[in-house]
């Protein structure tokens, strides 16, 4: 096997030591390789392909180092400088390393804009995720065919794909004041007496931004619950039925509890998606009126590219946004393992310390 | 038979319930884009006197002049966004299917690490490193280049991790151990062979990737400040300035303009972008 092989070429030291680890090795892989059966994967005797797995990740590694970890090493580093103005390249480290990170935390702003991004998410994702399970039941219902689902997944999807800086300066116009299509509406229905200016009303306007979040997501999110749906086995489905379950027990008793993987993936990709929203409310109103719509990406993006380019600044409130999201996807990362995977690696881990202690007793 | 006749009217108002709130979902959803390109045919007096209407009128040509006489040239943007996004949907597929290549095929020792690192930075967006990232480029006289928003697509984390959960159950070991029999190299194996078996999900990824880039504000917003170098996104938010503030036919047409070509991929393609989003979300 290539891996013992890449391990023990050009070792030296104690020669038997060696051949005893590795006979316990080939015992753990042979192990291995009757659980996961990936015999097919075994190169051809005696050629070892294994660095061509590194060769093809080449281009992967280096860009990543590049143009991604450096980068947010980069970002890191200037939270803790005086890196102010633009096209700055003179800049030390400060006296007091916490002092952006200690001015940003007690900054109005950005506690503003923290919540109003929790809340803007929330505002959007709780309609969001009730009416995709809602079509989700419709359309994959037994008892009850709905025709034309094709084309109802298809126009409500569509918000999803179309330039969501587009859509902030649709609604803008479609909301404007004095004249504007909503308030046209609201006054020749008579719901209004006179037209309303939704831009100074910093409620509406945040209640406007998770509308168009909405609109632009629940199709996404109703595509991927249905295809999580007609993922569970219809065995189960059929039981169900047979033991005769209505169409609301079998929801609630059966497509939820196997469906709640691809929740938490949706809720978690939707939190992190919500924590970075910056084209939507930054061309809306530009985070007004007085801040009501300011997200913290937006926050981030005029603290560093507007005003006295405060890029120290805007560094530390990226990195406390960092570890929130990295917070996040560490919880998606362990909900979304492969719970048989883990549990074949456990084994295979086992079993590779059985096969040591064995090798130790020679 | 009187629980057939029971069944049979909560059945009736079930469709009833179910046409009724996909039908109203249908129309908020086309509304705001219906109402955009109605409007792109109509004056801006004619937009003031009543802002929703559902007859086209017929100033097309002068919103046209309007919205080209101000310093927008859509297509200038439309070529710049394209040449971005074309160039940078081609690295992301490519490099990603022979990351995933790399990651399937082959069993090396750092193979594992390596696939956790990709698990870890999927979910870690360019937003939050863009401080770091902007100021590296200015550095390295990099902005207003296409090729920062080009080489990072080579490096795209979700794309390797769909990519090899396609490829694991469809990419047959023995054609590729019949191939080196034959003596092909490893590198002729992945273009000639490995490649053409995975153009379907390849083409999925590419249709994601392009509309991705497309749409993208923010990181060409902070490295591309030359007038020239202006993506569609970017013209778009100037709609919203200062010197559109009344011109509102001109603004519906800037914006039926910037949707035009997702919107024409998107009815081209809409059964590929349905399933590939479902695919994303079965074992995402």
């Amino acid at each position: 096997m290539s891996k013992g092989s890449v391990r023990l070429a050009g070792s030296g030291g104690d020669v038997a030591k060696r051949q005893r680890v590795r006979d316990g090795r080939s015992e753990y892989l042979s192990l291995v390789s009757k659980g996961v059966c990936d015999k097919l994967k075994k190169p051809l005797k005696g050629i070892s392909y294994a660095k061509w797995g590194y060769i093809f990740s080449i281009p992967f590694m280096l860009i990543f180092l590049i143009f991604s970890l450096y980068p947010t090493i980069y970002t890191a580093v200037l939270g803790f400088t005086d890196c102010v103005g633009l096209n700055n390249s003179e800049w030390h480290f400060l006296d007091d390393p916490l002092a952006n990170f200690d001015s940003v935390i007690h900054n109005k702003s950005f506690t503003t804009s923290l919540r109003n991004t929790v809340v803007i998410w929330m505002m959007n994702f709780i309609p969001q995720i009730t009416i995709a399970l809602l079509l989700t039941a419709w359309f994959t219902s037994h008892h009850n065919e709905i025709k034309g689902k094709g084309f109802f997944k298809v126009v409500f999807y569509m918000p999803n794909i179309i330039t969501a800086a587009s859509v902030a300066i649709l609604f803008n116009a479609l909301f404007s004041y004095p004249v504007g299509p909503v308030n046209d509406l609201l006054v020749s229905w008579g719901i209004r007496d006179e037209s309303y200016n939704f831009f100074v009303d910093g409620f509406a306007s945040k209640c406007i931004v998770a509308f168009i979040q909405f609109l632009t997501w629940y199709g996404n999110t109703m595509i991927v619950l249905i295809s999580g749906v007609l993922g569970i086995s219809p065995d189960i489905y059929e039981a169900a039925e047979i033991d005769g379950a209505n169409g609301i027990q079998t929801f609630f008793k059966i497509t939820i509890p196997n469906l709640k993987t691809v929740l938490l993936y949706t809720l978690i990709t939707s939190l992190v998606g919500g924590l970075n929203m910056y084209d939507i409310p930054k061309l809306f109103l530009n985070g007004g009126p007085d801040n009501a719509t300011l997200t913290t990406s937006v926050f981030i993006y005029n603290q560093a590219f507007s005003g006295s380019y405060l890029f120290n600044r805007a560094a530390a409130a990226s990195m406390i946004m960092f570890v929130i999201i990295a917070l996040c996807s560490a919880v998606l990362f362990y909900v979304m393992r492969d719970k048989d995977e883990a549990k074949l690696q456990k084994e295979a881990r086992q079993a590779k310390r059985d096969a040591k202690r064995k090798g130790g007793m020679w | 038979m009187a629980a057939v006749a029971n069944k049979k009217a909560s059945s009736v108002v079930f469709k009833v319930t179910a046409y009724t709130f996909c039908i109203l979902l249908t129309v908020i959803s086309l509304l705001p884009f219906v109402i955009m390109i109605i409007n792109a045919t109509r004056s801006t007096t004619q937009i003031q006197q009543h802002a929703i209407s559902f007859v086209p009128s017929t100033f097309l040509k002068s919103n046209f002049e309007v919205l080209t006489g101000k310093s927008f040239d859509p297509f200038k943007g439309f070529l710049n966004s394209l040449i971005i996004s074309t160039f940078s949907t081609i690295c992301t597929v490519y490099f990603s299917t022979m990351t995933a290549y790399a990651l399937t095929a082959y069993s090396w020792k750092l193979k594992k690490p390596f696939f956790t690192l990709i698990m870890c930075i999927l979910m870690i967006p360019a937003q939050v490193t863009s401080i770091g990232f902007y100021q590296f480029m200015y550095k390295i006289g990099m902005t207003n280049n296409f090729l920062a928003l080009i080489l990072p697509a080579i490096a795209s984390p979700t794309t390797v991790f769909f990519m090899r959960q396609y490829m694991i159950p469809s990419l047959p070991m023995e054609i590729l151990q019949s191939a080196r029999i034959d003596g092909a190299g490893e590198f002729r194996i992945f273009n000639q062979i490995v490649l053409p078996m995975m153009k379907p999900a390849m083409a999925t990824q590419a249709i994601f990737a392009f509309v991705t880039s497309w749409n993208s504000l923010f990181l060409p917003q902070i490295l591309l400040i030359d007038n020239e170098k202006h993506t569609l996104p970017i013209m778009v938010s100037q709609l919203n300035g200062d010197i559109y503030r009344t011109e509102f036919g001109a603004i519906y047409l800037g914006l039926l303009l910037t949707v035009l070509p997702v919107l024409v991929i998107y009815f081209l393609l809409s059964k590929h972008i349905i399933a590939g989003v479902a695919l994303g979300g079965v074992k995402g």
